[in-house]
């Protein structure tokens, strides 16, 4: 019999503009101890559908139909029933694990709460149980963490705590709802390890709902597929990844990109003048720290000592974990935030310290286009006057119908209709916004553009589509690029060359191909190894490299020299890695064995 | 926490200075002085009573002795106004009527704000809902110079219940519309930024992952919604803490009570620069003592903040 079952569900909304019908009557089945794959776009409704059966909807939100566990019917129950079976028979755990904890209660009261309302289980009892748990999802100083607050653990931790306090009263269902999106690789390749084991041990049963091929790969027996809140596939998962029937299917897994297949652009020739070279910047914040009457400052080295140069047309990609000062290069390049050291000089020109007015200049050939596109753009300008307002800078001459010539041209050339002109930037998808952003940053056809995270906040068939559009855009137009991401897949699929950056410095760079398939240095094997694949055959029978330790703290001193123990032994905590060109262009910053590393820490 | 605490009383010496050395230079620029009557005082009389009160010696000297007092005999000079009552007189006869009506109504319109603002987030769209949007609409329609007559009318004149004014050492048939008054609108506020503050935090992650647990209603609200959805409800208590415990001068004015904002206002109407530089330093003292307070109290709602 299936332990969670679900007939014709359908969950509507009321709102100003009538009925919306997010879930238009689902059924499905999740056996004991079986991971089941819910796989959809944002809007699908795959969250929805685990909402409503949790009674979890808000308020203006209805939910029809049935949704059985274990035989009992437990839609629509009254909240007091609902809570017997919340917590003790399914455990769930959300996409962001920074808001999903209650700030002000500490690890070990919430976790307390859970063994309180369905076992009655208290004090020392209760206690040892959440530390059992807190060991069992592997968390380093189990006991010290019960005491702690949700913002003194990082996210990775605060997600294992998430999954221990979901686990405590052995559920049979976990429903697990983007539990990974938020993480970075090497913390999602962990948290996947940790929830494969716990299926396997207390043959729990999971609901993943995800948007990533790769995770799917690796974790479900069984995948539906989810489009505008109806399957359009169920079954095996091999089977569907090997001959997806449905079109959308065939979509999803094509606009996945592949970190071990799939087309990937060769580095450049090395030239002479470089369009762009980037000297030693480095940018350090003052970070206030307790201690004395006034306490004191101390630098925050966000980005420490970064050297690198960008030929013309290429595409490097700047690839790292949260926390390793991409997106503060990407500023300091453009001079949006003053490095506090080295040099940027475009076409040979410095352009670190000038006035405003002088960088204004190279401002028309240096562009950006930012993560989140909504945010990004003017919120009380249409999105023409958006796309239009950098003419008027740098284009005073033009006339009102040269101007909107242009873009109108801008816009077509991004894949905008022209009816859109005089729409806001809330009328658009985020897709569409983000071209907004692009042609914004195209419309003075710049030599230079960096993208920072440009395509991380979007769906993956639209990802595919905006990459698409870069690399056309880059061909027409031969402009170089700087492409931040963390998603390696993706940087792999349109750079030439690959920068890893490690809190603030470079651990390597070289050939994209060669950094994906024949990385060097420990720490770029061990991110390369954590990014899922999807292709279930392929991903399973991986080998990943863990390195020790959890993701270090830009403000602890010795995590730069993480790949350097004999270093940090010998006492040199000042010892800066250098970088040695190992083969024709291609960099490794300085580091111990692997062997050495892996016992060290 | 202690050492920022002291840091921040520190940095509250210059503020204050500064703030007195404004209001004085601003004083003595206005036009007119507090001897400056209808019908004009004869210039030798004039020129004896600015002597006796130091007005004839040169600004910067008159700051200098004021300060000087101020530090060194925390006296902050004699009434312009009133003969023979002094400064400190002033404020210890008329800050403890304030400070009694204004931290009742403080209490009140916490209370009563905060508990309506909260069940109106609960039951959101229900009657007790629209009650308390009503009410925090209404509150901010109806300040209490219009309170302070409507009540009068009501209670004294009409039902002849409560006494219409006078203080009579603060019996509580004298205070009750004094606190009602100025309650009201602060009571609308808060009842509306609560409301607010709290239908956004039940619409929060965590909250979600509260009822995921299983967690009884009760427990949700009390235990995981409350206390962050007091915190911008704090940060506007601070200020309206120093407003009510200061008094207000309609207050004093309708009831009689014979609190501070009367003799404030007063004094800056008849240029009484003592006692108008007197209650403005209490102003500013309390205000920096109470702005601490709003801070450290952010620490214990949320523990991020750390000093």
């Amino acid at each position: 019999m299936s332990l969670f079952s679900v007939k014709d569900l359908r969950v509507q909304f009321n709102t100003a503009d009538g009925v919306v019908e997010a879930v238009k009557g689902i059924s499905f089945d999740i056996n004991p101890g079986e991971c089941l794959g819910i796989v959809g776009e944002s809007g699908s409704g795959k969250s929805q559908t685990f909402m409503a059966a949790m009674g979890l909807l808000p308020p203006a939100g209805q939910a029809l139909g049935s949704a059985t566990l274990n035989g009992q019917e437990i839609l629509n129950l009254p909240i007091n029933k609902l809570n017997k079976i919340r917590g003790d028979d399914v455990g769930m755990i959300f996409q962001d694990p920074l808001t999903a904890l209650t700030p002000h209660l500490r690890i070990g009261q919430q976790m307390r709460e859970v063994l309180q309302v369905h076992e009655g289980l208290q004090g020392s009892a209760a206690r040892a149980r959440c530390l059992e748990w807190l060991d069992r999802v592997r968390i380093p100083e189990a006991k010290r963490r019960l005491d702690q607050y949700p913002h003194e653990l990082s996210g990775g931790m605060r997600q294992r705590v998430m999954i221990a306090m979901s686990m405590l009263c052995n559920p049979k269902l976990l429903i697990a709802d983007e539990p990974t999106t938020a993480l970075d690789v090497t913390v999602q390749a962990d948290i996947l390890d940790l929830m494969v084991r716990l299926q396997k041990d207390e043959g729990t049963a999971i609901a993943l709902i995800t948007h990533d091929m790769g995770v799917v790969a690796r974790m479900c027996d069984r995948i539906q597929v989810m489009r505008l809140g109806q399957f359009v596939e169920a079954g095996d998962t091999r089977e569907i990844f090997r001959a997806p029937q449905h079109e959308y299917t065939r979509t999803l897994l094509d606009a996945m990109p592949r970190i071990d297949a799939g087309d990937a652009p060769k580095a450049l020739d090395k030239i002479e003048d470089p369009l762009l070279k980037v000297d030693d910047v480095k940018v350090h914040f003052p970070i206030h720290v307790s201690g004395g009457l006034f306490g004191r400052k101390v630098p925050l080295k966000a980005v420490d000592g970064v050297s690198f140069d960008i030929r013309k047309g290429e595409t490097l990609g700047v690839v790292g974990e949260s926390g390793c000062g991409k997106s503060t290069l990407a500023r300091a390049v453009l001079q949006l935030i003053e490095p506090s050291g080295g040099n940027v000089s475009w076409l040979g020109h410095p352009i670190v310290g000038l006035k405003r007015a002088e960088l204004n200049k190279y401002r028309k050939d240096l562009q950006i286009v930012f993560q989140d596109p909504l945010a990004s753009l003017d919120p009380r300008m249409t999105i023409s006057a958006s796309i239009a307002e950098p003419l008027k800078t740098y284009r005073p001459d033009l006339t009102d119908r040269e101007r909107k010539e242009m873009v109108a041209q801008m816009m077509e050339r991004v894949g905008l209709k022209a009816n859109m002109i005089n729409r806001y930037p809330h009328e658009l998808s985020g897709g569409q916004n983000q071209r907004v952003g692009i042609a914004r940053a195209m419309i003075n056809k710049p030599k230079l553009i960096i993208c920072d995270e440009a395509v991380s906040a979007l769906d993956v068939s639209i990802q595919a589509q905006i990459v698409e559009l870069l690399r056309e855009l880059q061909q027409e137009f031969g402009l170089s690029m700087i492409f931040i991401s963390h998603d390696l897949s993706v940087v792999r699929a349109v750079s030439n060359r690959i920068m890893v950056l490690y809190l603030g410095r470079i651990v390597e760079l070289g050939d994209g191909e060669e950094i994906c398939s024949g990385p060097i240095h420990p720490y770029t094997k061990s991110l390369i190894s954590a990014v899922p694949i999807p292709d279930p055959d392929v991903e399973r029978s991986r080998q990943r490299l863990k390195l020790p330790g959890e993701l270090p703290s830009p403000m602890d001193p010795k995590a730069a020299l993480r790949f350097l123990p004999s270093r940090l032994a010998a006492g040199q905590t000042d010892y800066v890695p250098q970088l040695s060109e190992v083969k024709p262009d291609h960099f490794v910053a300085e580091h111990d064995s692997l062997d050495t590393i892996m016992n060290g820490a | 926490m202690l050492a920022y605490s002291l840091r921040r009383l520190l940095v509250a010496i210059p503020t204050i200075l500064l703030l007195i050395v404004a209001c004085f230079f601003l004083m003595h620029f206005a036009p007119g002085g507090p001897f400056t009557s209808e019908r004009p005082l004869p210039p030798a009389v004039l020129a004896n009573i600015e002597a006796r009160y130091g007005l004839d010696q040169p600004l910067w000297k008159q700051l200098w002795d004021y300060l000087y007092n101020i530090v060194v005999h925390f006296d902050f000079g004699p009434s312009f106004k009133f003969k023979d009552r002094d400064v400190n007189d002033i404020i210890a006869q008329g800050f403890p009527i304030s400070l009694t009506y204004g931290s009742l109504s403080f209490l009140a319109a916490t209370t009563v704000g905060v508990s309506l603002g909260i069940a109106a987030a609960i039951k959101h769209n229900s009657w007790i809902d629209y009650f308390a949007v009503g009410l925090g609409i209404a509150a901010q329609a109806l300040p209490n110079f219009i309170m302070g007559p409507i009540l009068i009318l009501t209670f004294t004149l009409w039902l002849g219940l409560l006494p219409g004014g006078g203080w009579n050492g603060g019996q509580w048939q004298y205070l009750i519309m004094p606190v009602i008054a100025l309650a009201t609108s602060y009571m609308g506020s808060i009842a509306r930024i609560t409301r607010s503050s709290m239908l956004e935090v039940l619409n929060s992650n965590f909250i979600r992952t509260a009822r995921a647990k299983g967690l009884p209603t009760r427990t949700v609200i009390w235990r995981h919604a409350l206390k962050p959805t007091l915190l911008p409800v704090v940060s506007y208590l601070g200020p309206v803490f120093v407003y009510v415990l200061t008094g207000s001068v309609f207050v004093d004015i309708y009831f009689s009570t014979g609190g501070l904002g009367q003799a404030y206002v007063g004094s800056a109407l008849s240029r009484d620069y003592a006692v108008l530089l007197g209650v403005t330093i209490l102003y500013g003292a309390l205000t920096v003592v109470v702005n601490l307070l709003t801070d450290l109290a952010y620490a214990w709602f949320d523990p991020k903040i750390r000093y």
